[in-house]
């Protein structure tokens, strides 16, 4: 063994350094974001959790078209379609999306003529069995209810670049 | 049994009783400084979420980990699967009765005193073993093997480092240690800078011998999942992770004593001779707690050869040779039993 080697070893010279730089990371500020107290800000294109939106007068927009079922990459959207009872009008009977297949990827918002579904800005979403990952028309539409004036602001902000 | 003697019975027992609870809150506090450093080095934040700062973190994992189902395998010895984590737990916390805070407050102030902690220290390997054998699974037994030759390769060196000690105190008596460093010189008078390289060989011993990172191998993840506690769930578990941080807690006071000086003040006059020797001996175990937290943070963990080598073919050459040189020249000078 070389003399110079033998003694950085045994004057422990590479530890005294080591511990010198981890001092000063010691002291550096910390990077970490403290998440449920503290977000990231967000893009308005960020993709989330599915809604299907209404018309301000409260009418469903989508009108069962079926271009989102079609191009849904991961085939997590089910639809069934018929008129509807009161007026007749082509409305879906069943609007499905499988939210454990889907793969967020935005094709269906991209797909849909009337900006019925939309992929909201929520993504803190998590449930505690897998069922609850099913949605249904139901849920979808009260989805929408409860983000249409994020959903609006985001669609605003992006419409420029579209 | 006269009622003076039971009264101080008693009195001796609620003392022990008192001491091993503020130990094992001092050590809780230790638990979350350890996850807090090691978070920082790494520039993470550390626990923040439970109490300000996350000060009562330690009490909610120790309130999770109580209230959890315990699993005892199948396969297990369940006698000695769950009396391994009491003997490593009750070991880690005796070491604290002849373990001096201040001048005379020791819960006994043995004569022997050095001798005691070294006894307590080599039955923690027990524990180990008895847990590694009793799981009846592969990874803890071969961890209790690694452990059981770790541990005796470590004390060997330490034991070189208290003899050098003992000869420059002349007594076995902790308290008497204490005092023979009571130069009048504060900080400078204290052993840890004629007897520098003891102090690191002891310092590293002392990570070895309480698993402690890098030379953690007993409980090496990728290669042992977690070390003789693989099978260890809820308050056993609880049990064995205490009594390791205790331990290391038991050698970070040690070496405060041994070789700073315990309770007395740095600097030899009047402010700061005002200042309870318990502050000044906790703010020293503190601070070896500290370097020992660093270490984890910046040592990579050691190969278990290179581990060996380190114990057999460097440290027990470097302390005998110093024990010869020491014992020499206090016998040269004249000086034995005092260095100064």
């Amino acid at each position: 063994m070389r003399l110079d080697l033998a003694a950085k070893q045994l004057f422990l010279s590479e530890f005294i350094g080591a511990f010198a730089l981890s001092m000063r990371y010691f002291f550096k500020p910390k990077p970490t974001l403290n998440y449920p107290h503290e977000k990231n800000p967000q893009s308005p294109r960020f993709r989330g959790e599915h809604v299907l939106r209404r018309y301000p007068n409260g009418e469903e927009r989508c009108i069962a078209c079926k271009l989102c079922e079609a191009i849904c990459p991961a085939q997590a959207i089910t639809i069934e379609a018929g008129p509807r009872r009161n007026d007749g009008t082509r409305r879906t009977t069943r609007y499905d999306i499988d939210m454990v297949k889907c793969i967020y990827c935005g094709l269906c918002q991209e797909a849909c003529p009337v900006d019925a579904i939309v992929e909201g800005p929520n993504m803190e979403f998590a449930v505690e069995t897998r069922e609850e990952l099913l949605y249904d028309k139901a849920k979808l539409l009260a989805n929408g209810d409860r983000w249409e004036r994020e959903i609006q602001r985001n669609l605003k902000a992006d419409a420029p670049y579209r | 049994m006269t009622d003076g003697a039971s009264v101080s019975l008693w009195l001796k027992l609620l003392e022990s009783v008192v001491f091993a609870a503020l130990v094992l809150i001092y050590v809780a506090y230790i638990l979350y400084a350890d996850r807090k450093i090691w978070a920082a080095v790494q520039l993470r934040r550390g626990p923040n979420v439970v109490g300000p700062w996350g000060l009562l973190q330690s009490f909610a994992d120790f309130a999770k980990f109580a209230l959890k189902e315990p699993i005892i395998p199948a396969g297990a010895n369940k006698g000695v699967f769950l009396l391994a984590p009491v003997v490593t737990g009750t070991l880690a916390i005796s070491a604290f009765a002849v373990i001096p805070v201040n001048f005379g407050w020791a819960v006994a102030n043995l004569n022997v005193g050095v001798l005691y902690l070294f006894a307590i220290s080599s039955l923690g390997v027990y524990g180990v073993i008895m847990a590694g054998w009793a799981s009846n699974s592969k990874y803890p037994f071969l961890s209790a093997l690694r452990s059981a030759a770790q541990m005796v390769s470590y004390e060997v060196s330490i034991g070189f480092v208290l003899v050098t000690v003992l000869l420059c105190a002349g007594s076995l008596n902790l308290t008497d240690i204490v005092m023979a460093q009571d130069s009048g010189l504060g900080l400078v008078g204290w052993y840890w800078l004629p007897l520098l390289p003891m102090f690191v060989i002891f310092f590293i011993s002392a990570l070895a011998e309480t698993n402690r990172s890098p030379f953690d191998l007993v409980e090496a993840e990728s290669e042992l999942v977690a070390g003789f506690m693989t099978e260890y769930s809820a308050t056993p578990y609880v049990l064995f992770m205490l009594g390791e941080y205790v331990a290391i807690v038991s050698m970070c006071a040690i070496m405060s004593i041994l070789f700073l000086g315990g309770w007395l003040s740095p600097i030899p006059f009047a402010p700061f001779t005002w200042v309870p020797g318990v502050i000044w001996f906790v703010l020293k175990t503190s601070f070896m707690f500290f370097l020992i937290a660093m270490v984890k943070a910046f040592v990579p963990r050691y190969r278990y050869d290179q581990l060996m080598r380190l114990g057999w073919k460097v440290f027990l050459p470097i302390s005998l040779v110093y024990v010869v040189i020491v014992a020499g020249f206090l016998e040269i000078t004249g000086m034995g039993g005092h260095l100064h």
